[in-house]
């Protein structure tokens, strides 16, 4: 829901890497962003649309990896993916379950030219 | 041809970096820190204004506010006698870990046993902005409606006590406390539940005897 501010930061670190690495101009972005955290892609290609004009990031194409949601039961040890809404372990129908992927929200790469 | 550049950034970081240095601050001064969150009108400052008084002989108190707009609940929380700030966030929905940040000097915090911040009236936004505290509270209410843990996941994950108030109005509203009991279970197992009333003092007990027990267990460690 916070996508300006996130995309402020998406900027002020493509910018701050893409200077590093001697860019002339940022191409792609690459982001990683789980199912459970809350990120709308057309915000943040809203806001990015905005945002990076008159940058050298201007025009970067958004790539979005979706990353899905991996819970791990408690009290079987069973590893799975939400299936809907279900969240209780396929294997043993527990509801002890912790969420150990699909938080995340990162820049993983840019491409640059 | 476009070359790869890799940046593995973190884009919550810069919260959750601010939450950090709010919890290594508190640490130092070894203030216990609790964040209250709930919907608007749910009772959060008629709890805290509660809880506040069954603490307040045993440990030296203080508050921080976050609202929209008003001093209204730092002032009902100033008028129990405790140092009270009040952050307004200009339209932001939430606290955030840099508000905080930025409140904290505005606290004796070396005088200060317990912090108690109420942050914004709203059950989404808050979930996903940690402020760095030692414990984080939901405050529910019975007229919200029971179906509330499986609408607002996230908030309900993210609480490790859960305060059910307005109890004292369950015979005028369809609330199945069972069903409800169950959705909070589901999603965050073990969780301490508290069917009170702020209005009655209605379940008080429990809740301050367990809020008593996490204090003592921050401010006065076993040794090793």
């Amino acid at each position: 829901m916070h996508e300006l501010p996130f995309v402020e930061s998406i900027l002020k670190i493509t910018l701050e890497h893409a200077e590093k690495a001697g860019a002339q101009r940022v191409v792609a972005l690459n982001l990683v962003i789980g199912q459970m955290s809350s990120i709308v892609d057309d915000s943040v290609q809203f806001y990015w649309d905005l945002l990076s004009q008159g940058t050298i990031a201007e025009g970067a194409r958004l790539n979005f990896h979706r990353v899905p949601a991996v819970y791990r039961c408690w009290d079987c040890g069973h590893t799975y993916t939400l299936d809907g809404e279900h969240l209780a372990c396929p294997q043993c129908g527990s509801v002890r379950v912790q969420l150990v992927q699909g938080d995340e929200f990162r820049l993983e790469s840019i491409d640059i030219e | 041809m476009p070359r790869k550049v890799p940046v593995v950034e973190n884009i919550f970081k810069a919260n959750d970096q601010l939450a950090q240095a709010n919890r290594s601050l508190l640490d130092a001064n070894r203030t216990f820190a609790i964040n209250f969150m709930a919907s608007p009108g749910a009772g959060k400052t008629t709890t805290i204004v509660r809880t506040i008084h069954a603490l307040k002989d045993r440990y030296r108190l203080a508050g921080i506010d976050g609202d929209i707009a008003t001093t209204l609940d730092a002032d009902r929380i100033a008028a129990t006698g405790i140092p009270a700030v009040q952050i307004n966030t200009g339209g932001t929905c939430h606290l955030d870990a840099v508000m905080v940040h930025n409140a904290l000097p505005q606290i004796d915090l070396p005088q200060t046993d317990v912090l108690i911040i109420e942050n914004v009236g709203n059950l989404i936004c808050p979930a996903n902005f940690p402020l760095g505290v030692h414990l984080n509270v939901l405050i529910a209410s019975v007229p919200e409606g029971d179906d509330k843990p499986y609408k607002y996941p996230t908030m309900y994950r993210g609480v490790q006590a859960l305060l059910l108030n307005k109890m004292d109005l369950l015979p005028y509203f369809d609330f199945d406390v069972d069903y409800f009991r169950r959705g909070v279970e589901a999603l965050n197992p073990g969780l301490a539940f508290f069917p009170i009333s702020a209005k009655t003092g209605e379940g008080f007990e429990a809740w301050i005897a367990w809020l008593v027990a996490r204090i003592e267990a921050y401010l006065q460690p076993a040794s090793e």
